[in-house]
């Protein structure tokens, strides 16, 4: 007995041994990117589909392209559950692999990099939080290193706002109107209170906060309240089974689904097809893109899917939040592209992919090159504007599908801008950050 | 044969009351002590440090204060995670309101605050006891949650709820690498322990065994019930109150009320059942177990080349650390820490066990 206990402990140390020297010599032309998953928990059945996505898009690249410039793309999985101790651990487990250590984050979770933030810039490497995360990391001259691409929550909130308003006939029309946003209680759903609460003081309308707490199974006690205060508006700011919760309670306290805004994540298959018909007429932001199949999503399958080497389902190619993670994959493959044409076609470090991911440059001729023509619209970062787009429109709710329903709106940037700046600047006073200038970055 | 105390006779009080009376015991733990201090930063890594250790160490810390109230005094808390919070954001609003302060006092004062806070939560445990007394701890809970996530003045008016700990400096000194944050925790849990350690064989610490083990005779021995529970909340809220802090500022760096959520409270009072009620040590055996267990069951199949999907790798780290709770409570109902007393007496027969 105890010699088996022992040949099964040296089998398994020297397995561990031959797994470690097997990682010292890896390939050197390769370009390592982590991927922060949820997998399991309340919140999988939006964290899956967004992975497979993201995933998928870095093997179609080596699948298809062979890489960035032959320097094919690595990645690894870590699981963290959308917990906040957890996705710090996956950070510090994958920030080192790969020749140049990790190109770019991608947590997905507003905590995660609240938690990530400081310490992305001790170690030199970019945070992409596409659509989500910190809204003052727009201000690229204080937060150096966090990219909120495609949108942050106060350009969700502005556009919810722009888009009651014209259905209601302008802007002066929303004066003694109620609208309730119902949070997800976490950073993720506190974002936008700022920013409607200063729409609320301007434009006269009445704003309900209604917070869930995590993880939003239980909701009976907030739309009670909706019941009362009957508002005019629902912002809904949901993730996870909480969306698919509170759709389920608007129809049991009889809310009209036509007056329900979810914000970008909160408009996806999941979130809807637990109610289907129900759901009908329930409306959400669509960051950019909805539930699309266009040319790329034809190679994936034919790249990826007929050949077995797919992450997911192939029927889930092209929804909503596979889209999204297919996006975010691809706007960290161009920002590596980008950065490898001015460093070399080599592995390159978190800090050059950084200059990339401030370089971004896809325009509408770069869109259809990619096969994602009319997925989104032209997007370019720089040091002063690190979301690069602030467009977005709104889809509506079948009871089958998403299709879009509105054109695309612009938030406003006059308003939105100075409030970036304010509390970017009070976030550079605390932290003591000097303030890059970005009319001398290049 | 090698853990044997025959021969070390104790020919004073002092050396009979010594905080190891067993030589061994005494080298065993200067031993840890020098290679925690000396030996691991020679070969760790900043994961090793940032991700295992120093999360590690503060919630053995936390397992210590918790294991004082429920382990030595019999007062079970399921506020701990509350706890916690009050002293990650006083530390944060003394830090933030008077930027003058030493970060030791902030420290400091932050644990006193959360002394007061858990003698005022602990006041129940001087008219009801056991499952009740959970249920009004957990009062606690609820209202810290409430109370950090909606009151924008303990968060700084910050937009979304979550605050930033500032820099760790203290006397210009900053302790902005793993390393240094690692020794900065590794000292205070040093401290802590000791501090611990030697409350528990105090009269203090007497008088908690002794409300434990029946609170009816040991008030009639005259100990009086008040001043035990009421010490026992706050000293043991002190030192969670620090370790929240540390959790905060040292390990997370920025948080919301959410890291210290109910399932805190939870895993705390699994590290102290599972490690071993009434042990300084059990608390660093049930950290570790609750931890670093999860991690290591979550990375074993890719340290094995096995290639199993990420989800199902989740799921296998779910069942498997269940399963060896239910089986570690079943070998030892007594905890980890018991385990090891066996492993001690074993060892004092070894090689020639009867």
């Amino acid at each position: 007995m105890k010699a088996g206990w022992s040949i099964l402990l040296a089998g398994v140390i020297s397995v561990l041994t031959l797994q470690y020297s097997s990682q010292v010599f890896a390939q050197t032309n390769e370009q390592f990117v982590p991927v922060l998953v949820y997998r399991t928990g309340a919140y999988a059945p939006n964290g899956v589909p967004w992975a497979n996505g993201f995933v998928d898009y870095l093997k179609l690249v080596n699948e298809r392209d062979g890489g960035i410039n032959g320097i094919k793309l690595t990645h690894e999985e870590c699981e963290f559950g959308y917990a906040t101790d957890r996705g710090v651990e996956c950070y510090e487990r994958l920030k080192g692999k790969g020749p140049t250590g990790a190109s770019v984050f991608n947590p997905l979770s507003t905590g995660v990099t609240f938690a990530l933030t400081e310490k992305v810039t001790a170690d030199k490497i970019p945070l992409i939080t596409m659509g989500y995360g910190r809204s003052e990391s727009a201000d690229g001259s204080v937060f150096k290193w966090n990219f909120p691409l495609m949108g942050t929550y106060w350009d969700a909130a502005d556009i919810l706002i722009q888009h009651v308003s014209k259905k209601e006939g302008g802007a002066a029309k929303l004066k003694g109107k109620k609208i309730a946003l119902v949070y997800h209680d976490s950073p993720y759903g506190k974002e936008p209170i700022s920013v409607l609460q200063e729409l609320a003081k301007g434009l006269g309308f009445e704003l309900l906060t209604l917070p869930v707490t995590h993880p939003g199974v239980e909701q009976k006690a907030t739309w009670l309240q909706i019941r009362q205060q009957k508002p005019d508006y629902v912002f809904l700011w949901g993730w996870g089974v909480m969306n698919s919760t509170a759709i389920k309670e608007a129809i049991a306290v009889g809310y009209p689904r036509l007056q329900m805004y979810g914000v970008w994540w909160a408009g996806a298959e999941p979130d809807t097809l637990p109610a289907e018909m129900a759901a009908k007429g329930y409306n959400a932001l669509a960051l950019q893109h909805g539930a699309d199949h266009t040319a790329v999503h034809k190679d994936m399958v034919k790249f990826l899917y007929d050949k077995g080497s797919g992450t997911g389902k192939k029927e889930e190619v092209g929804t909503v939040l596979y889209n999204r993670g297919m996006i975010n994959a691809m706007l960290v493959v161009e920002a590596i592209r980008t950065a490898q044409n001015k460093y070399g076609k080599k592995s390159l470090t978190g800090e050059q992919v950084r200059w990339g991911v401030e370089h971004i440059q896809v325009d509408a001729a770069r869109i259809k090159a990619l096969g994602m023509e009319g997925m989104m619209q032209p997007i370019k970062t720089s040091c002063q504007d690190h979301v690069g787009a602030h467009k977005a429109r709104i889809q509506t709710w079948d009871g089958k599908e998403w299709s879009f329903t509105s054109d695309w709106y612009e938030s406003n940037q006059k308003f939105l801008r100075t409030m970036v700046e304010s509390y970017a600047s009070k976030y550079a006073d605390e932290k003591k950050i000097e303030r890059r200038d970005c009319s001398k970055e290049s | 044969m090698i853990y044997r105390e025959n021969g070390q006779f104790k020919t004073s009080y002092q050396a009979d009351q010594s905080l190891f009376p067993i030589l061994q015991d005494r080298i065993f733990v200067i031993l840890v002590v020098l290679a925690a201090l000396a030996v691991v930063p020679l070969f760790a890594s900043d994961y090793l440090f940032s991700a295992i250790l120093i999360p590690f160490l503060i919630l053995a810390l936390a397992a210590i204060g918790l294991n004082l109230l429920v382990g030595y005094c019999g007062q079970i808390s399921l506020g701990t995670g509350a706890f916690m919070m009050v002293g990650a954001y006083s530390a944060y609003n003394l830090a933030v309101r008077i930027p003058e302060l030493n970060l030791l006092l902030v420290f400091v004062f932050a644990g006193l605050i959360t002394t007061m806070v858990g003698m005022i939560f602990g006041t129940p445990s001087l008219r009801i006891k056991g499952m009740y007394l959970a249920v009004t701890t957990l009062a606690a809970q609820f209202f810290m949650d409430w109370l950090f996530s909606r009151v924008k003045w303990f968060t700084n008016d910050s937009p979304s709820g979550s605050v930033n700990a500032p820099e760790l400096r203290i006397f210009d000194y900053v302790f902005d690498s793993p390393m240094r944050k690692y020794y900065f925790v590794l000292l205070a849990v040093i401290l802590f322990a000791f501090v611990a350690r030697n409350l528990v064989r105090s009269s203090v610490g007497r008088s908690w065994m002794a409300i434990r083990d029946m609170d009816v005779a040991a008030e009639i021995i005259g100990i009086r019930p008040v001043y035990a529970k009421l010490s026992a909340f706050a000293v043991s809220s002190f030192i969670v109150g620090i370790s929240g802090a540390l959790w905060g500022f040292v390990h997370l760096g920025s948080w919301e009320p959410l890291a210290f959520d109910i399932n805190r409270s939870f895993s705390l009072i699994f590290m102290v059942i599972i490690g071993g009620l009434g042990s300084i040590l059990g608390s660093f055996f049930g950290a570790a177990f609750i931890v670093i267990l999860p991690i290591f069951l979550n990375r074993l199949p890719v340290m094995l080349g096995v290639p199993i999907s990420t989800a199902t790798v989740s799921h296998l780290e779910f069942m498997t650390f269940g399963a060896l709770i239910v089986f570690f409570l079943i070998v030892e109902p007594h905890g980890l820490a018991r385990l090891w007393g066996i492993a001690k007496e074993k060892l004092r027969l070894w090689p020639f066990p009867h």
